[in-house]
C-alpha cells in the first residue's frame, strides 16, 4: 500500500507540471482581413477563442482536462502495474489484505482536494458568463422552425430572418450547412447581449467560438452575452432537437468595425421597408464619412436586465 | 469486520443436488415461459428481452453511423425519420437493453441465490413485471414504425413533443411504452426490496450481503423514488397532447422548463440505475479472478448508497443552458462533482482488490478491466462536463455523446458482458469458448473506442447532437467513428457465434467452475442451477 502512496505523490507532481504548461499556453490569433472562424476537418480542440468568454472557457477546459488526464493516467498506471505484478503466473498465492484505513482515507481526501482545485476557478467562470450587465447593445434572437430571427432592440424596425443556404444553391466559398442568407451583423469590441427566445419549440442558440449557448424557449427570454475583439465571420448551429430541420438552421455572425456596422445599420434600416436586407457587409467598403455617434444604437438603459 | 464479511461461508444445509430438475420437467412450454413464476425462468426471459433490445437498438445505431459516415448522405431520407431513429435508439437501449439485462436479468437470477432465498418475494408480481416490459417493447416499436415515428428525442422535451409539432399516434405509443416500462420497473423494484430485506438466509446480515445484492437494493430504491416522477411527467405530456391541458404549454401558463426538471429528476437517478448493478457485477468478477475478497467491503457498499443519494440532488446539471440561475448552476456543479468521491472509492477499491492477488485474465476479468479503465475515462469527461461554465459550450454536442457512451456503451455494456461470461455457465450449464470470448472482448474494445473517442474531438469542434447531416468540416472524425461502429457490429457477430457454441456444447461444468475466488452462494449449487434452489434454508456462519 505504501507503493500506491508513493506512486500517487509522483503522479500529483506530474499533474501539477501539466497544469502549469497548460496555463502558460495562449493563443493570440493574428489579425487578418476576411478572417473566418469555422470548424476545420480533423479539428481536435475548441475553435480559436473569438470572445473573452470562450478564451476563459478554453483556459478552464485545459486546466480541468489536464487534472483529469492526470487522474486517468494515474489509475491506468496503477491498473497496469497491478495486472503485471500480480498476475497469477507471477504471484500464485493471493494475499488476504482487505482493509487499510490510511489508504482508504487518502483516496477520499485527495479526490476531494482535487475537486476543490477545480471548483474555485470554475465558479469564477460561471459568474463571468452570467455578467451580462451594461451591454453596448442588445439583440433579440428568436428561434423558429427552422430559421433564426434577429431583432436589434435599439434600432426600431431592424428585424430580419436568417435562413441556411440550401446545398443546391451554394456559391463557391460558402460553407455547406453553415452559411446563411442574412448573417447577424455585430460591431467588434463592444459588449453585446442576446435576449434569446423561441416562437415554437425549443432551439439552441449555440456559437462555440464565441462561448455562447442558451436554449431558445417559448414564453421565456434567456440572456447571454459576448464581445468580439476581432472582425470576421463566426459560425454556430442550432443545438437542441427541434424537428425535421434541426440541422438546417445554422448561425452566421459577421463581426465588423464600428464604422462598417453603423453604415450597415443605415442601409439595413433603409432597405427594411423594401424587404431586402443586405447580406454581406464585408464585401462593401463603407466610408467613415457616416458621422453617427457611436452610442446612437446603444441600449437606452444599460444594465437593466439581470442574468436569469 | 471479519474477513468473511463479503463472502459468507456455508455451514450446512446447502442446495439439494438430487432435486436438480425436479419441478419444471412436466411443465408445458406455455406454462413454463408465459406463466412463469420462477425467478430463474423470469431472469432468462429478461435476458432474452435484453438481447432483442440490444439487437434492435444496435441496428438503429448502425443505421445512424452509416448515415453519418459521410456528409450529405441520404441513407436516412428525412429529418423526421432520423429523429425517430435517434429517439428509439435511446429509449430501447436504456429501457429494453441495459435495465432488463442488469436488473431483471442478472438481478432475478442471482439476488435470490446470493442471499440464500428460494425465490423472489412476489413470484407473480415478478411475472407481471416482465410482461409489462414486453408489452412496452411492442409500443416503443410502434412509436418507431408507425407514421413518421416519435421524434422528440429520448428526453421527450416539450413543446416539440406536443400534438401541434409531433402529430400522429406514434409519439403517444412511445409515451405509453414508458408507462409500461415504468410500471414494470416499479413492480420489480418493490419485489427486490421485499426480497432483499426479508428473505436473506439466517446469519446473512445486510453487512454480510454480497455487493451485487447491495447494488440491486440501492438501484431498487432509486427506481422506487424516480419512476413515479417520470410517470407523472409522461402523464402530463399525454394530457397536454390529447386532452388540452397546458402543463408545459406557455400560452396556457405552463412551462417547458418544468418538464426538464421533472424529467431529469427521474433521468439522473436513471443513469445510476443503469450503472450501479454493473458496479456490483464488477466487484464480484474482480474479486473472483484476483482470488481475494473485495477490498474495503463496507466502503464499497456505502459508496453505492452515497452515489444513490447524491444522484437525486444533481438533476439540473442537465439544464445548465436552460436558464437556471447563476447560484443554481454553482450548486448543481458542486453537488455533481461530489459524486466523483464515492466513485473514486469504488475504482480504487477494485484496484486494491487486485493488489496482491493472483490475477487470472479470463474473459470476464478482461471485460471488468475494460470497464474500470473506460469508466474512469467517462468519469473524467463527466467531471469536465459538470463544470457549468465549460458546459455552456459542451452541452448537447458530441463531447457529451462521447461522455455518456463511455459510461454506458462501455460502462454498462462491458459490465453486462462481464456478468454474462461470469455467470453463463451457472445459468446454462455450459461454458463459453475462452478463445472466442477474448476475441469478442478485444474486437468490441477496439470498436467502441474507435467509435466514441473521436466524438470528443467532434464535440470540441462544435458538432451538435441529433444531426443527420453536418458541415463538411466534421467529415474526418465522423468517418473514423463509423469505421469503429462497423468493427463493434462485427464483434457482435462473434458474440452470436459464442452463443451458438454455448448452447450446442455438451460439456458439463462443476458447481464452482471459477475455483477459490468465487465465494458467493450461487457457486454452491450445481451448474446449471436447479429449477428450485435452497429448498432447505442455508445457514451463513
Amino acid at each position: 500500500m505504501k507503493r500506491i502512496l508513493k506512486t500517487s505523490l509522483g503522479a500529483c507532481a506530474v499533474l501539477l507540471l501539466g497544469v502549469h504548461l497548460a496555463v502558460a499556453q495562449s493563443d493570440p490569433t493574428a489579425a487578418a482581413n476576411g478572417y473566418v472562424n469555422a470548424p476545420h476537418n480533423w479539428q481536435m480542440w475548441f475553435p480559436a477563442a473569438g470572445s473573452p468568454i470562450q478564451a476563459h472557457i478554453d483556459w478552464l477546459m485545459k486546466y480541468v482536462l489536464w487534472i483529469m488526464a492526470g487522474v486517468v493516467g494515474f489509475v491506468g498506471c496503477l491498473m497496469g502495474y497491478a495486472m503485471f505484478r500480480f498476475r497469477a503466473s507471477r504471484n500464485p498465492v493471493p494475499g488476504r489484505v482487505t482493509h487499510n484505513t490510511v489508504i482508504e482515507v487518502i483516496w477520499i481526501v485527495v479526490p476531494t482536494l482535487l475537486l476543490a482545485v477545480i471548483i474555485i476557478p470554475s465558479i469564477n467562470l460561471i459568474y463571468f458568463e452570467a455578467d451580462d450587465s451594461n451591454p453596448y447593445m442588445t439583440v433579440t434572437v428568436t428561434g423558429h422552425q427552422w430559421y433564426w430571427e434577429y431583432s436589434y432592440n435599439s434600432v426600431p424596425g431592424l428585424d430580419y430572418t436568417s435562413y441556411m443556404i440550401p446545398d443546391n444553391q451554394l456559391k463557391p466559398g460558402e460553407l455547406r450547412r453553415l452559411t446563411v442568407d442574412h448573417p447577424l451583423v455585430l460591431p467588434i469590441g463592444k459588449k453585446i447581449r442576446f435576449n434569446i427566445t423561441s416562437s415554437d419549440v425549443l432551439h439552441g442558440f449555440y456559437i462555440p467560438s464565441l462561448g455562447v449557448q442558451r436554449y431558445a424557449i417559448p414564453g421565456t427570454i434567456l440572456t447571454s452575452w459576448t464581445e468580439i475583439p476581432k472582425a470576421g465571420t463566426y459560425y454556430g448551429q442550432c443545438n437542441q432537437i427541434c424537428g425535421t430541420g434541426h440541422d438546417a438552421m445554422p448561425i452566421e455572425i459577421k463581426a465588423v468595425p464600428m464604422a462598417d456596422y453603423l453604415a450597415w445599420v443605415k442601409t439595413a434600416v433603409a432597405n427594411y421597408t423594401a424587404n431586402t436586407v443586405p447580406s454581406s457587409p464585408l464585401s462593401s467598403s463603407p466610408q467613415l464619412s457616416s458621422p453617427l455617434p457611436h452610442n446612437q444604437f446603444a441600449d437606452a438603459a444599460p444594465g437593466a436586465a439581470s442574468p436569469r | 469486520m471479519s474477513s468473511t464479511t463479503q463472502h459468507p461461508e456455508i455451514a450446512h444445509g446447502h442446495a439439494e443436488h438430487g432435486h436438480a430438475e425436479h419441478g419444471h420437467a412436466q411443465q408445458s412450454f406455455v406454462r413454463r415461459w408465459l406463466m412463469s413464476t420462477n425467478h430463474k425462468d423470469i431472469g432468462t426471459l429478461y435476458i432474452t428481452m435484453a438481447v432483442i433490445g440490444a439487437c434492435v437498438g444496435g441496428v438503429l445505431s448502425m443505421i445512424m453511423r452509416s448515415q453519418l459516415m459521410y456528409p450529405h448522405n441520404t441513407i436516412v431520407t428525412s429529418g423526421e425519420e432520423w429523429n425517430a431513429i435517434v429517439t428509439a435508439h435511446g429509449l430501447i437501449m436504456i429501457f429494453w437493453f441495459v435495465m432488463p439485462a442488469l436488473i431483471g436479468g442478472f438481478g432475478n437470477w442471482f439476488v435470490p441465490m446470493m442471499i440464500g432465498a428460494p425465490d423472489m418475494a412476489f413470484p407473480r408480481l415478478n411475472n407481471m413485471s416482465f410482461w409489462f416490459l414486453a408489452m412496452g417493447f411492442i409500443f416503443v416499436m410502434l412509436g418507431l414504425l408507425v407514421g413518421h415515428g416519435a421524434g422528440a428525442g429520448w428526453t421527450l422535451y416539450p413543446p416539440l413533443i406536443n400534438m401541434h409539432y409531433s402529430p400522429g399516434v406514434a409519439t403517444d405509443f412511445s409515451l405509453f411504452s414508458l408507462h409500461l416500462a415504468g410500471i414494470s420497473s416499479l413492480l420489480g423494484a418493490i419485489n427486490f426490496i421485499a426480497t432483499i430485506l426479508n428473505m436473506r438466509a439466517p446469519g446473512m446480515s445486510l453487512h454480510k450481503m454480497p455487493l451485487f445484492c447491495w447494488a440491486i437494493l440501492v438501484t431498487a430504491f432509486l427506481l422506487l423514488l424516480a419512476i413515479p416522477v417520470l410517470a407523472g411527467a409522461v402523464t402530463m405530456l399525454i394530457m397536454d397532447r390529447n386532452f388540452g391541458t397546458s402543463f408545459f404549454e406557455p400560452s396556457g401558463g405552463g412551462d417547458p422548463v418544468l418538464f426538464q426538471h421533472l424529467f431529469w429528476f427521474f433521468g439522473h437517478p436513471e443513469v445510476y440505475i443503469m450503472i450501479l448493478p454493473g458496479f456490483g457485477i464488477i466487484s464480484h468478477v474482480v474479486s473472483t479472478f484476483s482470488k481475494k475478497p473485495i477490498f474495503g467491503y463496507l466502503g464499497m457498499a456505502y459508496a453505492m448508497v452515497v452515489i444513490g443519494f447524491v444522484g437525486f440532488v444533481v438533476w439540473a446539471h442537465h439544464m445548465f443552458v436552460s436558464g437556471i440561475s447563476t447560484d443554481s448552476r454553482i450548486y448543481f456543479e458542486v453537488a455533481t462533482l461530489v459524486i466523483a468521491v464515492p466513485t473514486g472509492i469504488k475504482v480504487f477499491s477494485w484496484i486494491a482488490t487486485m493488489w496482491g492477488g493472483a490475477i487470472e485474465f479470463k474473459t470476464p476479468m478482461l471485460w471488468a478491466m475494460g470497464f474500470i479503465f473506460l469508466f474512469v475515462i467517462g468519469g473524467a469527461t463527466g467531471v469536465v462536463l459538470a463544470n457549468a461554465g465549460i458546459d455552456q459550450i459542451l452541452h448537447n454536442d458530441y463531447f457529451l455523446i462521447a461522455h455518456f457512451h463511455y459510461v454506458l456503451s462501455m460502462g454498462a455494456a462491458f459490465a453486462i458482458f462481464a456478468g454474462f461470461y461470469y455467470w453463463i455457465g451457472k445459468m446454462s450449464g455450459h461454458q463459453y469458448p475462452e478463445f472466442w470470448g477474448k476475441v469478442h472482448f478485444w474486437t468490441f474494445f477496439i470498436g467502441v473506442n474507435l467509435t466514441f473517442f473521436p466524438q470528443h474531438f467532434l464535440g470540441l469542434a462544435g458538432m451538435p447532437r441529433r444531426y443527420p447531416d453536418y458541415a463538411d468540416a466534421f467529415a474526418g472524425w465522423n468517418f473514423v467513428s463509423s469505421v469503429g461502429a462497423i468493427i463493434s457490429g462485427l464483434s457482435t457477430l462473434v458474440f452470436f457465434y459464442i452463443l451458438y457454441r454455448i448452447f450446442s456444447s455438451k460439456e458439463a461444468l462443476a458447481d464452482n467452475y471459477w475455483g477459490e475466488g468465487a465465494t458467493t452462494l450461487e457457486w454452491v449449487v450445481p451448474s446449471p442451477a436447479p429449477h428450485h434452489t435452497f429448498e432447505d434454508v442455508p445457514v451463513i456462519r
